[in-house]
């Protein structure tokens, strides 16, 4: 099928026309079929590749005047607030910051794996044993200062996810202790 | 002496092969979008999610370096978002402008100077800090409006919901990302996407 049409060519000598001698009759393509699978490997990777991620994030309504009826209390025991400050600082407390739980008291961590995500997975194991309802789980209250930037929110909503806390919300609202927190030691 | 089988031929015709490797590399390189330059280059953090954002029904707000912009998905709906920006704004736009307006990327003008965007061409138009970023402060807030029109243009012309997506530089101060979360829930939009990059799950 590769073979090229050589004709009649060769053999006859002194027909009158003198031609270059042809070389061989087929042509090696194994060099092109390399370079066409290259090629559709990088269009490939890059169509499917190119599309950006996206992290879908739900707020709740937003209420100029809260109703007291609906706000429902929870259980402090349930809770750990994470405070999020400038220089990838993140102070994390369990419990009411006055009362924390045990072990809960106000501590640094970092962010990713070996930081703030096994302190997360031990304190969800710890609520569920705490309250013996899967569908109490732990309730993550996310505190970013001013002083935060953007990839550390995405980087905690990224551990709620890998993490699959059940309940988590951004507050940003800030107590006065709670900027001490974040500002001192 | 062992009987052998008779040997292959050295050499194995490729022209089949070479036939296929072709015609998928035409297929993807059809397919294959082009990228559009982004007026606002940001650089995204990383998570581990891996929900791919919609080709239409889409809006891009992009935030870095302390300015805003907008992009749009869709010919159509861009072209009536315009409309109706220009209605609110007392700007007419000719259908020319509005035909560029369509293909153009992201814009980050305030309405009154988006004419003079509009005429540049591409290359300029794409050249760093030009644009100023689009007015979001409460007593000018023309993001809102942009969102809002663009919303009534999706509804109007695809009948459905727009989705909107914050594109937001990592080293972006959370109270720019928040004052863009506020004018969104101040419209009762409480759920939108954080575009990000990809990352490996134990990093």
């Amino acid at each position: 099928m590769a073979e090229l049409n050589t004709g009649d060519g060769g053999g006859k000598k002194g027909s009158g026309k003198v031609r270059s001698k042809k070389s061989g009759s087929k042509v090696d393509l194994t060099a092109m079929v390399d370079l066409a699978f290259l090629l559709i490997t990088f269009f490939m990777l890059t169509t499917t590749l190119s599309k950006p991620q996206s992290m879908s994030l739900g707020l709740p309504d937003k209420e100029d005047k809260p109703d007291p009826k609906n706000q429902v209390k929870v259980d402090e025991n349930r809770t750990m607030t994470i405070l999020l400050g400038d220089n990838n600082k993140l102070v994390r407390y369990v419990g009411l910051l006055a009362t924390p739980v045990k072990g809960g008291t106000p501590k640094d961590f970092s962010y990713g794996k070996g930081g703030i995500r096994e302190e997360l997975l031990l304190r969800k194991k710890l609520v569920l044993e705490y309250t013996g309802n899967k569908d109490k789980g732990m309730i993550v209250i996310i505190k970013p200062s001013k002083k935060s930037n953007y990839r550390n929110l995405v980087d905690i909503l990224d551990e709620m996810a890998i993490v699959d806390v059940p309940t988590y919300a951004i507050v940003n609202d800030y107590t006065p202790e709670e900027k001490k927190l974040l500002e001192g030691k | 002496m062992a009987v052998k089988a008779s040997k292959k031929a050295a050499s194995i015709d490729m022209t089949a092969m070479c036939d296929v490797a072709f015609l998928l590399l035409t297929f993807f390189i059809l397919t294959a979008t082009a990228k559009i330059p982004e007026p606002l280059p940001v650089d995204t953090p990383a998570s581990t999610v891996q929900t791919k954002l919609p080709d239409t029904d889409l809006a891009t707000i992009t935030v870095g370096k302390g300015k805003v912009f907008f992009d749009l998905k869709g010919r159509e709906v861009r072209k009536r978002a315009l409309e109706l920006m220009g209605q609110k704004y007392q700007v007419t736009f000719t259908e020319e402008e509005a035909a560029k307006f369509a293909l153009m990327e992201g814009i980050g003008v305030p309405i009154t100077s988006l004419k003079q965007l509009i005429a540049m061409s591409s290359s300029d138009r794409g050249k760093a800090n030009l644009q100023p970023g689009i007015p979001k402060d409460s007593l000018d807030n023309q993001l809102a409006q942009w969102i809002q029109n663009a919303r009534i243009a999706n509804h109007e012309i695809q009948d459905k919901e727009l989705q909107i997506a914050i594109k937001g530089d990592a080293k972006e101060e959370y109270p720019a990302i928040k004052k863009v979360m506020d004018i969104l829930q101040d419209q009762k939009i409480n759920s939108f996407n954080l575009v990000t990059g990809l990352r490996a799950k134990d990093k």
